[in-house]
């Protein structure tokens, strides 16, 4: 549905060039949704501005849809962006106009008639539970509610693509979670392609199916979530990760479990089905070694589970090679993280 | 007293009538003019929908330039250009030229900083939206700035009111060349009195509009 290619962004300053996007490169595909994650300033915030070009490339493709959007003339990138929609973290309402009006805005641009739109408004409306607040000006609403208009307000024109510039991060967390919710009823609903960019992972975690981390203006890493999250490959992602599932041992019980002599600390990720498996009492069943449990935690990624657990494993060496073995044959993903032989 | 309040009603009423004309008219056409200059700043200033630096600053130089000069200079100067469009360079309708010179890059100004009080990021959520330049001014601009754009009126209405004092200079009239003719020229304090308290009360009046329609549309 999206496809960039060798995307990069200069800003010139008066202390010289600053590169904001270095030669950026993804595929986005249909109806996924697509977390792109980095701290401030990584520029994550104008990858999703080129998408819709309110920040114009250097240089590269955008395609969306099949156009090319840098190429496009300025009345055929208008009609582009009336099927990317868009919302914001500071919603960016028109104050002088009502919820209804607000949500009309878009299709007064597409220039659709007045009982169109008043049919395509009210669908809205129920479509993101604001029915009741059809007359209401946006000063009244609270922030979950402002950002329910937004989301209206960016799918009137029924576009493919929904662009989310940090759309959560002025929310508190339990209105966050009904935003998400909403957003994930949308892409299943409509098969709406969703681009979410954010700094919090908690947001990737909840609803994203792939996601790409972007540090310096580069992409270290993209992939599906959940092998993103069972094996990050950049020292970015793992940080990211330890804010939602955080597994650090403290240093002092490190220090005091460095004195066991024939040990060794792993950790272990499983996902899904292999929650719900007994596997370390298979473990010490099969091949005799000693476990202590330091740390476990179960939480989903979208809708499946994702479970981390560690352990201390105590034995011989040849007992803890055939443990290693055994859980190799579990399909069980498996960090070292200290050893004491 | 009534035969005393008679002459002194003859000389007030029609200089009123005078002063609500030459605001009235020069208001208006002020903003004629100087609504789509400010727009025009707005739009081509750096960063906005229609960036363009040349178009800005030799606008903002001219509306400068003529914002500089002292209305009463203004007003002797622009004799031969007024006499050219209205037939006449003397009377109330002809200082209605030099008014509208004068007010409409003040007007320009109050509508630029109206204007750019409208967040960038709206004007961007239009854009995403395929908004062009023209549907962002006329339903965006313009509709999301109207409480300030109306409370620039009634700060024009004022200023505007302060000039015509000096329209007497050409012939004008108006409530201010009564003050200047009959109340300092001829010592008549009541009538410099009176005409004081008439302007007092109509830029209340107008003040008060300003601010009462501009809170009904602040949502």
């Amino acid at each position: 549905m999206i496809q960039i290619k060798q995307l990069v962004k200069k800003y010139s300053s008066r202390q010289g060039n600053v590169i904001a996007l270095d030669n950026v490169s993804l595929n986005i595909v249909q109806g996924s949704i697509y977390g792109i994650i980095g701290l401030s300033g990584a520029g994550k915030s104008t990858l999703v501005r080129c998408l819709n070009l309110l920040e114009k490339p250097t240089s590269g493709h955008i395609i969306v849809a099949g156009q090319d959007l840098p190429q496009l003339s300025g009345k055929e990138l208008r009609q582009a962006r009336q099927k990317i929609g868009m919302i914001f973290q500071h919603f960016y309402l028109l104050q002088s106009r009502t919820v209804a009006e607000n949500i009309a805005f878009p299709l007064e641009i597409a220039g659709q008639s007045k009982k169109e739109i008043s049919i395509r408004v009210k669908e809205l409306l129920h479509l993101v539970g604001l029915e009741d607040k059809a007359g209401v000006y946006p000063g009244q609403l609270s922030g979950g509610q402002k950002q329910r208009v937004g989301i209206a307000r960016a799918l009137a024109t029924k576009p493919q693509v929904l662009l989310c510039d940090e759309a959560t991060s002025a929310l508190d967390p339990q209105t966050t979670l009904s935003i998400l919710n909403l957003l994930r009823d949308i892409n299943q609903k409509l098969g709406l392609t969703i681009v979410m960019i954010t700094h919090e992972m908690k947001v990737v975690k909840e609803i994203c199916t792939d996601v790409a981390v972007i540090h310096e203006a580069r992409i270290v890493e993209n992939g599906p979530v959940e092998s993103v999250f069972i094996r990050p490959q950049s020292d970015i992602a793992r940080q990211f990760i330890s804010t939602v599932f955080p597994n650090e041992l403290p240093a002092d019980l490190l220090k005091e479990l460095a004195t066991h002599r024939d040990s060794e600390i792993v950790r272990i990720q499983f996902l899904g089905s292999r929650a719900s498996d007994p596997i370390i009492t298979d473990l010490l069943r099969t091949c005799d070694v000693r476990a202590n449990i330091l740390y476990g935690s179960i939480d989903h990624l979208r809708s499946t589970l994702f479970g981390t657990l560690t352990i201390e494993l105590l034995g011989n060496p040849e007992q803890l090679k055939a443990a290693h073995r055994y859980m190799e044959s579990r399909e069980l993903n498996v960090e070292v993280i200290h050893r004491e032989l | 007293m009534s035969f005393e309040l008679t002459p002194l009603l003859q000389l007030i009423t029609p200089a009123v009538g005078e002063t609500l004309y030459m605001v009235a008219v020069s208001t208006v056409l002020a903003y004629l003019l100087g609504l789509p200059l400010g727009i025009i700043l707005v739009v081509t200033s750096p960063g906005h929908i229609l960036p363009n630096p040349w178009v800005e600053r030799i606008l903002g130089t001219i509306i400068n330039i003529l914002r500089s000069a002292p209305f009463i200079i203004l007003l002797v100067a622009l004799i031969p250009f007024t006499r050219s469009i209205i037939g006449t360079s003397i009377g109330t309708t002809a200082a209605i030229v030099p008014l509208v010179i004068s007010a409409a890059p003040f007007v320009a100004r109050v509508v630029e900083s109206s204007l750019k009080e409208v967040p960038y990021g709206v004007i961007e959520a239009a854009l995403s939206m395929g908004a062009s330049p023209r549907q962002i001014i006329q339903k965006v601009l313009l509709p999301e700035a109207k409480a300030s754009l109306i409370l620039g009126v009634a700060i024009t209405t004022i200023s505007v009111i302060g000039y015509t004092a000096m329209a007497g200079t050409v012939g004008g009239g108006g409530l201010g060349d009564l003050a200047i003719q009959y109340g300092y020229n001829r010592f008549r304090t009541d009538i410099m009195i009176i005409t004081v308290v008439i302007l007092v009360v109509i830029v209340q009046f107008i003040q008060s509009l300003g601010t009462t329609l501009a809170r009904k549309l602040t949502h």
